[in-house]
């Protein structure tokens, strides 16, 4: 098959194929970033910007350093050292932007739906890197990139997802893609933090951790948004972490070879014990590393095919 | 129209191409030694694979294999729809080696010049030669085979086309005329 994409909105409208594709494509580009030269001339003379609204390490620097060993130009612009702090909508940002002829926008917005808007509104193709508490989407394939890395196929597998559901793009990203790859999502988290009508989107919610985990072959934590709420929706952090903290106790209900997953950045001794944090089984390094290779796929069937050709 | 099916080279022809190819990779590179042998994907690994195999035989002795996708280092990116990348399988190193590089159609030249960018990309070896099964002609880069299975010289709206069996073995060799 062949995949076109204008743009990377969300998993939501994506197929099965489309997602294996994706992940196809970012097997065969993983082995660049192990050259001693990482650089391939697939994007020459492709300008990409990444536009970042919000506070990001992980997916910037991964989508930059995706772009730049394929080949294209990479810009980075932060929403602090930008005009938005002179009161510039998002609109006249983005179209300033377009006028400097770049293929693809790269961006992570506080608004969900952000990038759809602009996707609407702009000619060059638009690649969400999390808008609001919307979707993730590169999170979510990475995440199914490592997950299908160490346990083969997705299907049929168990995978519980469990932390601050209702403000993390990450979980919904994750539910859509983890579903049409067939796996069984469980969810848990604090009743505060699990937004009502999650069993709609094809998941198992569970009130408490032990019984979501017990079985599990991936478990996926999230972090505690502290920017995203006010503090009321856990009483403490250290209660939280009681309750569903993942430690080597309870690690131990999961299969014997289950993988432990973060999107990062880790709350230590919150949502994962330290020595959780460190150990065997958790495969947080391999989700960072595949993340690149992941961007560089999605920006290769962004920006490659017909639809951009220039006349 | 019907298409007309022609039939170049049958299974023995084609063996005895290789083999004979296999010999003459031998005889110019006096062995096996530093020898490498790199098939483009996807016609071309399987004819790498042949080619790898004969030359185990006469000589007794193993030579280092790989394949090479060169799906990202084509020049056509962007003015068609998007193509699968292959994998690139590589796992020796090509500093000081003796590259034949191995496709099935040798035709415009273009594949070659991506693979032999790739490769350059990978490592640096001693020298790049080329095993072609079919040259058909139609070159629009200045690239020229070592060796040449069958030179065919062929209109443009022809096509060349290697059969493989399920083992990936290179059975027969035809042409198609509309």
């Amino acid at each position: 098959m062949s995949f076109n994409p204008k743009h990377i909105l969300g998993i939501k409208n994506l197929t099965a194929d489309e997602i294996n594709f994706i992940l196809d494509t970012a097997d065969s580009f993983k082995e660049i970033n192990t050259r001693q030269i990482k650089k391939v001339p697939t994007l020459r003379g492709k300008t990409i910007v990444n536009l970042f609204f919000e506070a990001s390490t992980r997916t910037r620097t991964s989508f930059e350093i995706a772009g730049k060993r394929l080949s294209a130009d990479t810009v980075n612009i932060s929403a602090s050292s930008s005009s938005v702090v002179k009161g510039e909508t998002l609109e006249d940002t983005a179209q300033n932007i377009e006028a400097m002829h770049p293929d693809i926008i790269v961006m992570r917005h506080s608004a969900s739906g952000a990038c759809d808007y602009l996707a609407e509104r702009l000619n060059c193709s638009i690649v969400n890197a999390g808008d609001g508490t919307h979707e993730h989407p590169s999170q979510a394939l990475l995440d199914a990139f490592t997950i299908r890395q160490h346990k083969g196929d997705i299907k049929g597998l168990t995978v519980t997802i469990a932390g601050d559901v209702a403000h993390s793009r990450v979980v919904r990203s994750n539910i859509h893609c983890l579903n049409k790859l067939g796996a069984n999502v469980r969810i848990t988290g604090p009743k505060t933090m699990l937004p009502p009508g999650l069993e709609k989107l094809g998941c198992e919610v569970f009130s408490n951790l032990n019984d979501a985990i017990t079985g599990a072959d991936c478990i996926m934590m999230l972090r505690i948004q502290h920017e995203r709420q006010g503090k009321t929706l856990i009483p403490s952090l250290r209660e939280y972490s009681r309750f569903f903290g993942l430690n080597d106790e309870n690690l131990k209900l999961a299969k014997k070879d289950a993988i432990v997953l973060h999107p990062g950045p880790i709350n230590r001794g919150v949502e994962l014990s330290s020595s959780v944090a460190d150990g065997k089984q958790n495969v947080i390094l391999d989700q960072v590393e595949n993340g690149v290779a992941v961007r560089m796929a999605l920006l290769y069937l962004v920006a490659g095919g017909e639809k951009l050709q220039d006349e | 129209m019907a298409t007309e099916k022609i039939e170049i080279l049958d299974t023995d022809g084609v063996n005895r191409a290789l083999t004979r190819i296999a010999h003459e990779i031998l005889e110019k590179n006096k062995g096996v030694e530093k020898l490498a042998i790199i098939g483009i994907r996807t016609g071309g690994a399987h004819v790498a694979a042949q080619l790898t195999e004969k030359i185990r035989e006469i000589e007794g002795e193993g030579v280092s294999h790989g394949t090479i996708d060169v799906t990202m280092y084509r020049d056509d990116l962007g003015a068609r729809s998007n193509l699968a990348v292959g994998h690139t399988d590589i796992q020796f190193p090509l500093k000081d080696c003796k590259v034949v590089l191995v496709d099935d159609v040798l035709f415009t030249g273009r594949t070659i010049r991506a693979a032999m960018d790739a490769i350059m990309d990978i490592g640096r070896p001693d020298s790049i030669q080329l095993a072609i099964m079919v040259d058909r002609g139609h070159r629009e880069l200045p690239i020229r085979p070592d060796y040449i299975g069958r030179n065919l010289p062929t209109a443009r709206n022809e096509q060349i086309e290697v059969e493989f069996n399920d083992q990936n073995k290179a059975m027969a060799i035809h042409l198609f005329r509309a």
